[in-house]
């Protein structure tokens, strides 16, 4: 075991300007020209990205009081409904909330043009939404309707919360039925005419520390181009994904549940998405800094998309009525090529989490980093299962 | 020689009219029709390749114009609005042609125009609405 570093002596050089930040991609080139040892006593942070769709992601907004006061039972944000069930202005707009008048999927397959999602797209690009709100009036709250143009920085509070983010793997999604399917997993076409997957692999947060050994509650993070925090363990946390040798699951594994200002936020980073058939969807970009306090967790960040493995799932039959396991699997190298071999056929593979975004984020936290702009935050608490 | 692909937009009142026949008999050009949306009295659009002699290639587009057909260049029909593309590559494997394709190891997306068929599947298959078609466009 070589020499370990702890968060504050990292903290301090990045301060004095003076750390050695890389991102997870520069890493791999780096150990394997100058082995773990060394590479571990020179690096102090490794940068990560990961740029999909996210569905589970919304905002709590708190929209302020007019005129008289109004206790909001029903409201609509550019005829996107939000939840209304906390406190009078308080509000929780979902990333796959959709129009009521949406047709859905009554016209097969449905185009889903504009929900939530787009409205958080909208709202941080800066553009003016529709607010329409209902009220039944209290003698405290007397006000029965409200309808008015507002901007985010007209809000009072804008605070973006992610049940469930940053997934450690997911499925990479095949169709072997005869008819073209259209899923969350994008169009499928029939009898395997494509396999698309959805992580940034060996760029993406929890692939590089595969046993959350830094990465918990309180965690500061790149959130849509602005700082977040990992909030708590994400919904379907699955930390007893079965794993191989490098740790990384071969199995949708461990999430994270993220808070952050939407009003530091950029829509460069937080797009609104169609998924034809589907639904809507919010990309998020993430980022989660890696602090190398020893060898073992270089040697973490340091893993490879050839080494990375996402279970092959049927999405006509197998993942939607739950029958049957998986199809095998697929490392990232090989779905990244654009060709994967399933049972002798050669399919085209396709992302649906952009690599270039992951890369650009990773990019831009090492910048942060390098120019004291961002220091490394030690958990207040281990998520479950990593502790 | 020359080799072009081009859109043909015709009128309800010329629809019915066999202007294809004509382009091949009278100015010696190869027509390779690529996608058509022809129905009886509505207006109807053909996306063709046309191979032949630039000097027919030209006197052909001529007359066209002068029966009324409005042509416009393929290339208009579909636009990649990069600014509103994040890269994802969800378009790359149900673009037909290959024309939207991922440069590796970047992962980059490219739109290459001179592949586009403009089949428009593409329109479906990008969920960041990246892809548009522009049909008003017209050059001579």
């Amino acid at each position: 075991m070589g020499k370990t570093k702890s968060y504050e002596e990292i903290n301090e050089k990045i301060k004095s300007g003076n750390a050695v930040v890389v991102t997870a991609e520069e890493v791999i080139s780096l150990v394997e020209e100058e082995g773990v040892k060394k590479t571990a006593s020179k690096v102090d942070v490794v940068t990560t990205g990961t740029f999909g769709p996210m569905c589970s992601s919304g905002v709590i907004l708190n929209v302020g009081h007019p005129q008289p006061r109004i206790k909001i039972s029903e409201v609509y944000l550019n005829d996107v409904p939000a939840y209304t069930g906390i406190a009078a202005v308080d509000l929780y707009l979902g990333a796959t909330s959709l129009p009521e008048s949406d047709p859905g999927n009554s016209k097969y397959p449905g185009e889903f043009s504009y929900g939530g999602a787009h409205v958080i797209e909208d709202l941080v690009a800066g553009k003016e939404i529709n607010l329409e709100a209902y009220a039944y009036g209290t003698d405290c709250y007397p006000r029965e309707k409200w309808e008015t143009k507002m901007r985010l920085e007209d809000m009072q509070e804008a605070i973006l919360f992610n049940p469930r983010n940053a997934y450690q793997n997911y499925n990479a999604a095949v169709n072997t039925s005869d008819r073209t399917i259209y899923t969350y997993m994008g169009i499928l076409k029939p009898r395997m005419g494509n396999i698309n997957f959805s992580t940034a692999g060996q760029l993406s947060p929890l692939f590089n520390d595969p046993y959350l050994k830094t990465i918990g509650i309180g965690t500061s993070i790149f959130l849509g181009g602005g700082t977040g925090y990992v909030a708590w363990h994400g919904t379907q946390h699955n930390p007893h994904a079965p794993r191989v040798e490098n740790g990384t699951p071969k199995a949708p594994g461990a999430t994270l549940s993220l808070v952050g200002n939407l009003k530091q936020m950029q829509s460069r980073w937080l797009r609104g998405l169609s998924y034809l058939g589907y639904g809507v969807s919010l990309q998020v970009g993430m980022g989660v800094p890696i602090p190398i306090l020893n060898e073992e967790i270089l040697q973490y960040t340091a893993v490879k998309d050839e080494d990375i493995y996402a279970p092959i799932m049927e999405y006509s039959r197998g993942f939607p009525y739950k029958e049957g396991s998986n199809l095998g699997w697929v490392s990232y190298g090989e779905l990244k090529s654009g060709i994967v071999k399933i049972e002798g056929q050669e399919v085209p593979a396709a992302p649906l989490a952009s690599y270039a975004g992951a890369r650009e984020i990773a990019e831009t936290l090492k910048t942060w980093i390098q120019e004291g702009n961002f220091t490394l935050t030690r958990p207040a608490a281990a998520l479950p299962g990593f502790d | 020689m020359i080799r072009k692909k081009v859109v043909l937009h015709f009128p309800a009142t010329l629809v019915e009219q066999p202007f294809i026949y004509y382009l091949i008999r009278d100015y010696q050009l190869m027509v390779n029709i690529l996608r058509a949306n022809i129905n009886p009295r509505k207006e109807g659009r053909l996306i063709v390749e046309i191979n032949g002699e630039e000097g027919d290639f030209n006197e052909g587009i001529d007359w066209l114009s002068a029966q009324g057909v409005r042509i416009t260049t393929l290339k208009q029909q579909i636009i990649w609005r990069e600014d509103r593309c994040t890269h994802c590559g969800a378009c790359t494997v149900i673009c037909p042609t290959g024309a939207l394709y991922l440069q590796r190891p970047e992962m980059i997306v490219h739109f290459d125009e001179n592949k586009c068929v403009a089949c428009e599947h593409c329109l479906k298959a990008c969920p960041a609405k990246a892809m548009e078609t522009l049909m008003e466009n017209t050059t001579g």
